[in-house]
């Protein structure tokens, strides 16, 4: 009886869910072994391994798995230590702590495409930007970040936009700090950096999970930010496995080899999830 | 020498001043889109960059007209209330079967729920083309309010999971003791215990709906593209349109940013995904 | 004739036997208190009651009902939890509401109940208030109004007192016994405070490893344990034991060698046929300390005053220690050498088991 109630009441998103991975997947996995063009329609052979070799020999493949796993790690590394180290900045009351608070968090708020925007013209724009008018002030050269430094620049975009969700997350967390425990390594001697190594951090563990985990889920499809600002290029300098895919798809009309992509970005994020769920699965509590 | 509370104020009013630097440095490129869709075309793009000018409101005429914000600003919300909506009403069952009538199997079960997230989008984008062209759900908010459902839907499900585990259980089984069934116990007490979870979790699924960008720019053209969509049309290279570039990123992104400052206590509490004790 | 009966119940979880067998019939209007260790099973059988927990095996039978298999809603059962478990969203009114709404009793009859319980509880300013509002004691009272409000078949109970401060618990505990006696309504009581079951109940069961140690009155308990663990449980401080050495047999005594002195114990006090080792049991209010007549001597070691008497700490010539009960105002300092007389009547053996084989004296003379 009970058992049934549970199974009823969970079988709408199950079996939705269900259908959201299944036929998806298994038409791209049909697709992935036909030729399949859109401009040449009509011509769906079976052509069996064929467009998995087009799409690892292309080559913009290795740059792109390089690049996605670049940009994974380099955002996750940014977010979390930023995060940790900003979020414990904030933690004790100061002026305006609530003003702060929301300034930080902003950048969340904003659409991946309207940051793209801000950052490439208004910031990096090598003539009339921000940063390039720093740079002259300095009586330096203005760097042109979109051509010269690409993915850097997809970086600090994406960091911008997620470190305020680290920042949410963290400051939360050390809201529930046990202070009598500060206090009594404080009576033993420790230092405010003793206590941020020693009790801080091992604190923050579980909620450092939680943010590599979420986080991750959304970086591995970083799509927006790169079609908006650099466009892939130069070359394939900031292009990632979602953009080549995209490229593949809808700029060549190549449905097979696009599906072909599809199925070795799943597997790239099956193996990324493996490793992340074995590694942070242990730390949350489900 | 410092007194001991002298040495405390001190130390107080530089992590004060440091973490205002770090906020106003976070902060200067919203506060910089902000700036410009007030200025001309030329002062957008004068160097050194003016703060000091006339102020005008022409640039978000300008976008109302050339892009019909109001619009796109319509699709946006019912996009993501409707589908945060749906996926409150299919998840908030499954994550209280899951939370109050465990089995050995829920943890799997979440785990591959999440993992159906770990999918990258771009891995089925053709099929989901394919299969919304033959459906006539192309550039059709329907078909939008369909992807972001599903799309959420682990996300909202686990978030909602953690809040209902971490309801006190006593209560429940004092409820069930007092002679409430299964339908009473969620209307009457779980539902009313949770607002906060709920609604955080709401906020979460509309943000993330209204700032997606994937599906819309890639299954929207005109009639049924939220903002975002709106918004990569101004990527275009053909000159340089800095000021009325800002003034629609500000109108497609204000009423998000507003949401969330107001709600900024209810989503912090939501985001910990009971990670936090 | 019994009114709640619960016959050979089990509960086991994936590889832990929590309830091994229980057996127990309860009577209308008794006042029961399952008292044990952490981890006996006390808690589980209440809930099991309650239906909060499933059973195994086994079936409880409730004013000749089988409820075994009946959901927590359907029992008839009132349940006051050690967390209170108020309805935080619902103001103190319609917490003790709830079940009636339920229920959908007419309003008015639900106005009349509410204010009738919360007359006798002393909640009629507190109705409007929501559960975090109110203080501890309060809220207890809450919990209990909700309670009895429904007018169940059986009340239970699970550490309600425990969140208290003592000052409190005492009078709560006080405030219970009243309410069951104007109630008359069968309560069951979960607690691990001795003095709680002893105060409360009209029976104690006490439960040890899932399995129920003895049942009886509090003094039958105090009196007549039936095992080692029973006589250390009642009590406090807990029972002396004593190691026993040598049994000599005299005519109708048997000399008991303790290392330090030998006492003499009645044949006829024992069950069944002497065992060849016993020990020795002997509550430290059954002890005296006396200045010559000793039965045993040894040296003080500490002395705890608290006011009213004084434990004393001694240690005994082969290095074991005793706890005695000594009057307030004894003179008494640490190291001096006492003399210890004990109150034969009160002497408890154990065999080898730890089971108990006297019988009380009254009981050895009568045959």
């Amino acid at each position: 009886m009970k058992r049934t109630i549970t199974r009823l009441l969970m079988a709408p998103s199950v079996i939705l869910l269900l259908i959201w991975m299944i036929v998806p997947l298994s038409m791209t996995i049909y697709f992935s072994t036909i030729r399949f063009n859109l401009l040449y329609p009509g011509q769906n052979n079976f052509v069996g391994w064929m467009n998995f070799e087009f799409f690892i020999t292309d080559p913009g493949f290795m740059p792109a798995v390089l690049n996605t796993l670049i940009l994974l790690i380099s955002v996750l590394i940014i977010t979390v230590v930023l995060g940790v180290a900003l979020s414990a900045l904030i933690d004790k009351p100061f002026f305006g702590q609530g003003i702060v608070r929301v300034l930080l968090i902003s950048p969340f708020f904003i659409m991946p495409t309207v940051n793209a925007l801000i950052w490439k013209n208004m910031m990096m724009n090598p003539v009339y930007g921000v940063f390039a008018w720093i740079s002259q002030s300095l009586g330096l050269e203005p760097i042109d970040w979109l051509s010269d430094f690409p993915l850097m620049s997809v970086i600090i975009m994406v960091s911008w936009q997620w470190l305020p969700f680290a920042i949410l997350v963290f400051v939360t967390a050390l809201q529930s700090q046990d202070t009598e425990q500060k206090e009594a390594a404080q009576m033993d001697g420790a230092t405010g950096w003793h206590i941020f190594r020693y009790l801080t951090i091992p604190h923050l563990s579980r909620p450092i999970a939680v943010v590599v985990m979420i986080e991750t889920i959304f970086l591995l499809a970083v799509f927006a930010e790169i079609f908006v600002s650099t466009g892939g290029g130069p070359g394939y300098d900031s292009t990632n496995l979602a953009y080549l895919i995209y490229n593949q798809a809808l700029l060549q009309y190549d449905v097979g080899v696009a599906s072909a992509g599809g199925l070795f970005a799943v597997i790239l994020a099956n193996i990324v999830a493996f490793f992340l769920i074995r590694a942070v699965g242990k730390n949350l509590t489900v | 020498m410092m007194t001991l509370n002298q040495q405390r104020k001190f130390k107080t009013f530089i992590t004060g001043a440091f973490a205002w630097f770090i906020a106003l440095l976070l902060f200067f490129p919203i506060f910089w889109m902000f700036i410009t869709s007030f200025k001309t075309e030329l002062q957008a793009i004068s160097v050194p960059p003016s703060l000091f000018f006339e102020p005008t409101l022409e640039n978000f005429g300008i976008v109302q007209e050339r892009s019909d914000y109001l619009k796109h600003a319509f699709n946006s919300i019912i996009t993501s209330f409707g589908s945060t909506f749906i996926a409150l009403v299919i998840g908030v069952p499954a994550a209280y079967a899951m939370a109050f009538n465990p089995t050995k199997k829920t943890k799997d079960i979440l785990l591959w729920m999440l993992s159906t997230k770990m999918l990258p989008a771009v891995g089925v984008l053709v099929p989901i083309y394919i299969l919304s062209r033959d459906y006539g759900l192309l550039d059709s908010r329907t078909g939008l309010v369909i992807i972001f459902t599903l799309m959420n839907l682990p996300i909202i499900i686990w978030m909602l999971f953690s809040y209902f585990k971490d309801l006190p259980k006593e209560i429940l089984e004092a409820a069930r003791m007092d002679g409430a069934n299964p339908w009473d116990e969620i209307v009457k007490v779980v539902l009313p215990l949770s607002i906060g979870g709920i609604s955080s979790t709401a906020l979460l699924s509309i943000i993330l709906c209204w700032n997606e960008a994937f599906w819309s720019l890639n299954l929207t053209a005109s009639e049924a593209a939220p903002l975002t969509a709106m918004i990569a049309s101004y990527s275009s290279p053909e000159g340089l349109f800095w000021a009325k570039l800002s003034a629609a990123s500000t109108l497609a992104c204000a009423p998000i940013v507003i949401f969330g400052w107001f709600c900024q206590k209810q989503l912090v509490q939501g985001l910990t995904f009971g990670a936090v004790k | 004739m019994s009114y709640l009966t619960i016959t050979e119940l089990q509960k086991h979880y994936d590889s832990y036997h929590a309830l091994r067998g229980i057996n127990l019939s309860i009577t209308e209007g008794e006042f029961v208190v399952f008292v044990g260790p952490s981890g006996c099973g006390k808690s589980t059988l209440l809930r099991t009651i309650a239906g909060l927990e499933s059973s195994s095996e086994g079936s409880i039978n409730l004013d000749n009902r089988d409820i075994t298999e009946l959901a927590s809603s359907k029992r008839d059962l009132a349940m006051v939890f050690q967390s209170y478990a108020l309805y935080p969203h619902m103001t103190v009114a319609d917490n003790l509401s709830f079940a009636l709404r339920l229920a959908k009793v007419p309003d008015s009859e639900i106005a009349e109940k509410v204010r009738s319980v919360s007359a006798s509880l002393q909640l009629d300013p507190l109705l409007d208030r929501k559960p975090k509002e109110l203080s501890g004691g309060q809220r207890q009272r809450v919990a209990i109004g909700r309670a009895i409000v429904r007018q169940p078949k059986v009340f239970l109970f699970d550490e309600p007192l425990s969140n208290l401060d003592a000052a409190l618990r005492v009078q709560m505990r006080l405030e219970l016994a009243r309410l069951h006696k104007k109630l008359g309504t069968t309560m069951i009581y979960v607690t691990h405070d001795q003095v709680e079951a002893m105060t409360l109940a009209d029976r104690v069961v006490i439960l040890n490893a899932g399995q129920i140690e003895q049942v009886g009155t509090p003094l039958e308990l105090y009196r007549q344990p039936n095992s080692r663990f029973v006589a250390e449980f009642i009590g406090t401080p807990k029972m002396n034991l004593l190691e026993v050495f040598d049994i000599t047999r005299q005519d109708s005594q048997l000399s008991l060698d303790i290392g330090v002195g030998h006492i003499n114990f009645p044949n006829n006090r024992i069950n069944g046929p002497v065992p060849s080792s016993v020990k020795l049991g002997i509550r430290p209010e059954h002890m005296h300390l006396v200045e010559e007549g000793g039965d045993f001597s040894g040296k003080i070691e500490l002395v705890e005053h608290l006011g009213s008497e004084a434990y004393t700490h001694i240690q005994l010539d082969n290095q074991q220690t005793i706890i005695v009960k000594a009057p307030a105002r004894s003179n008494i300092q640490d190291g001096q050498l006492v003399q210890i007389k004990i109150d034969l009547d009160e002497v408890i053996l154990f065999n080898d088991s730890d089971r108990v084989i006297s019988k009380l004296a009254e009981d050895a003379t009568n045959d």
